[in-house]
């Protein structure tokens, strides 16, 4: 059934149709709207599941952390500031190798206060062990949840759904919502082999001695490196489903392309438009969306950039003193494999638009350089 | 419940869970070799009203024919328990050498 919703809705309803068990969240804008609905479906009994109201974020993974060791399919969205106040449970959530799925609301860190978007939150948890999935649509972000579901409890790691404040978030969308019955036989029911049990008590999470803390580190890289190749297979076995198809990356024009463009979130869909709008003058421009930042896809990346004589990423976000974080991601990848001129330029902090215009004129600038003469660009900055 | 603190020798990554799970209940596992205090119950005085069992925070007092007991095994020597008595008959005593 197709339906107008805003890129909230689409993560409530993607969490309903996955029947999760337990929600537990705390309202942060641009989050918002995502429990709202939530707690309304909850409360009509459309879903079964228990809502839980917390008093903060870290509460809130807290209780998904408690939801899901217990063996129920727990859920949470937050933004910015909240996520960053999970961070310490984010790291337990993936130490634990619980499979909760929580969408992240690309929102700017504060100060200065700001509601917009930009990547700093989600990227700032980069090494916490959660997969992170980038939308660019509202169809993407209700079907991610439903696949991160999947991938999350074959490996047991947590996933983070992550999409543009405002600019997906509060834009509505045509979104296909699958039929339930789909959904469920896509989607089987969570049934977790460790879960806590009355009649067979466990401790979880014990003192481990320098002995074997680093076995389970090795482990949890190891499922991770499992994880890449089950999002590839769950990407076939979505299409076959669901007839739509998302791989950890998606290339654009790039086969033959002299300079490519790599993007993600919907800055990604603002590059396929100026891609379109430079092919028709002739100018050779592809566009290379990540789709995954982990468990990152080293051979795709590798592969799609083969042929590239200039690889321009367009990071929003920043690592301050050094890169934006994608193209730290992306050279580390090519390094050894490609000796492609590497470009960064940092565009479109705190919400700001980032226009075709925007990288036609990035295009202009690349191409009058053989190689960066600086580590990053800014991008229409006032000065 | 019965202990059963048999030592369990790992020796590879692949036998181990993929997460810190202990193989059994925290039964096996005593916890209270670091306390300074230990709570003596006079039981005289005691009116069998269950709160010092009700605020232990590690279980460690045991409800016996009526009677709170108190697990030396798992108890830290916190004091909540004499804290919380309402007829003050939990003394906490210096543990001696």
């Amino acid at each position: 059934m197709k339906k107008v919703m805003m890129g909230n809705h689409a993560i409530s309803h993607g969490a309903t149709l996955s029947r999760v068990q337990v929600i537990a969240a705390y309202p942060i804008t641009p989050q918002t709207q995502v429990v709202e609905l939530l707690s309304e479906i909850v409360a009509d009994q459309k879903l079964k599941a228990e809502f839980i109201k917390v008093e903060s974020e870290h509460s809130a993974m807290a209780a998904c952390i408690g939801a899901s060791s217990a063996g129920a399919r727990a859920f949470t969205a937050t933004s910015a500031q909240g996520l960053a106040l999970m961070h310490e449970l984010l790291h337990w959530a993936a130490g634990a190798r619980l499979p909760i799925v929580m969408a992240d609301i690309n929102r700017a860190m504060a100060p200065p206060w700001t509601i917009w978007t930009d990547q700093n939150d989600s990227l700032s948890q980069r090494d916490t062990g959660w997969m992170q999935f980038y939308c660019q649509s509202n169809q993407e972000v209700l079907d991610s949840v439903i696949m991160a579901y999947k991938v999350a409890e074959k490996v047991l790691m947590p996933v983070m759904i992550v999409l543009d404040a405002f600019s997906l978030s509060h834009t509505y969308e045509i979104v296909d919502l699958p039929d339930q019955a789909l959904v469920d036989t896509y989607l089987p029911p969570f049934d977790y082999k460790y879960k806590l049990n009355v009649n067979d008590p466990h401790t979880y999470g014990g003192l481990t001695t320098p002995d074997w803390y680093m076995e389970f580190r090795v482990k949890m890289q190891e499922a991770m490196e499992q994880a890449l190749g089950i999002i590839k297979k769950e990407a076939v076995e979505f299409e076959k489903t669901f007839g739509r198809r998302y791989d950890p990356v998606e290339p654009y024009m790039v086969d033959d392309a002299d300079i490519v463009l790599v993007t993600s979130g919907t800055a990604a869909s603002t590059a396929r438009f100026a891609v379109d709008q430079m092919r028709k003058k002739g100018k050779k421009v592809g566009n290379l969306r990540m789709r995954l930042l982990r468990p990152f896809p080293f051979a795709d990346v590798r592969e799609h950039l083969k042929n590239a004589r200039k690889v321009v990423i367009v990071d929003r976000n920043i690592s301050y003193g050094y890169h934006g974080i994608w193209a730290q991601e992306v050279k580390s990848a090519l390094y050894g494999h490609s000796k492609v001129p590497v470009f960064n330029f940092i565009a479109g902090l705190g919400g700001r638009d980032i226009f075709p215009e925007t990288y036609i004129d990035i295009v202009n600038q690349v191409k009058k350089m053989k190689k960066p003469d600086q580590e990053l660009y800014w991008v229409e900055v006032k000065r | 419940m019965a202990k059963d603190r048999t030592k369990i020798d790992f020796q590879k990554l692949e036998e181990l869970p993929p997460m810190v799970q202990s193989l059994r209940s925290m039964a096996a596992n005593p916890t209270g070799s670091w306390r300074n205090l230990k709570p003596v119950i006079d039981l005289a005085n005691c009116i069998h009203c269950t709160i010092c069992w009700k605020f232990c925070p590690d279980a460690a007092i045991d409800w016996v024919d009526d009677n709170p007991v108190i697990n030396l095994d798992f108890c830290k020597g916190c004091g909540i328990c004499a804290e919380e008595c309402p007829k003050k008959c939990i003394e906490m005593v210096k543990e001696g050498k």
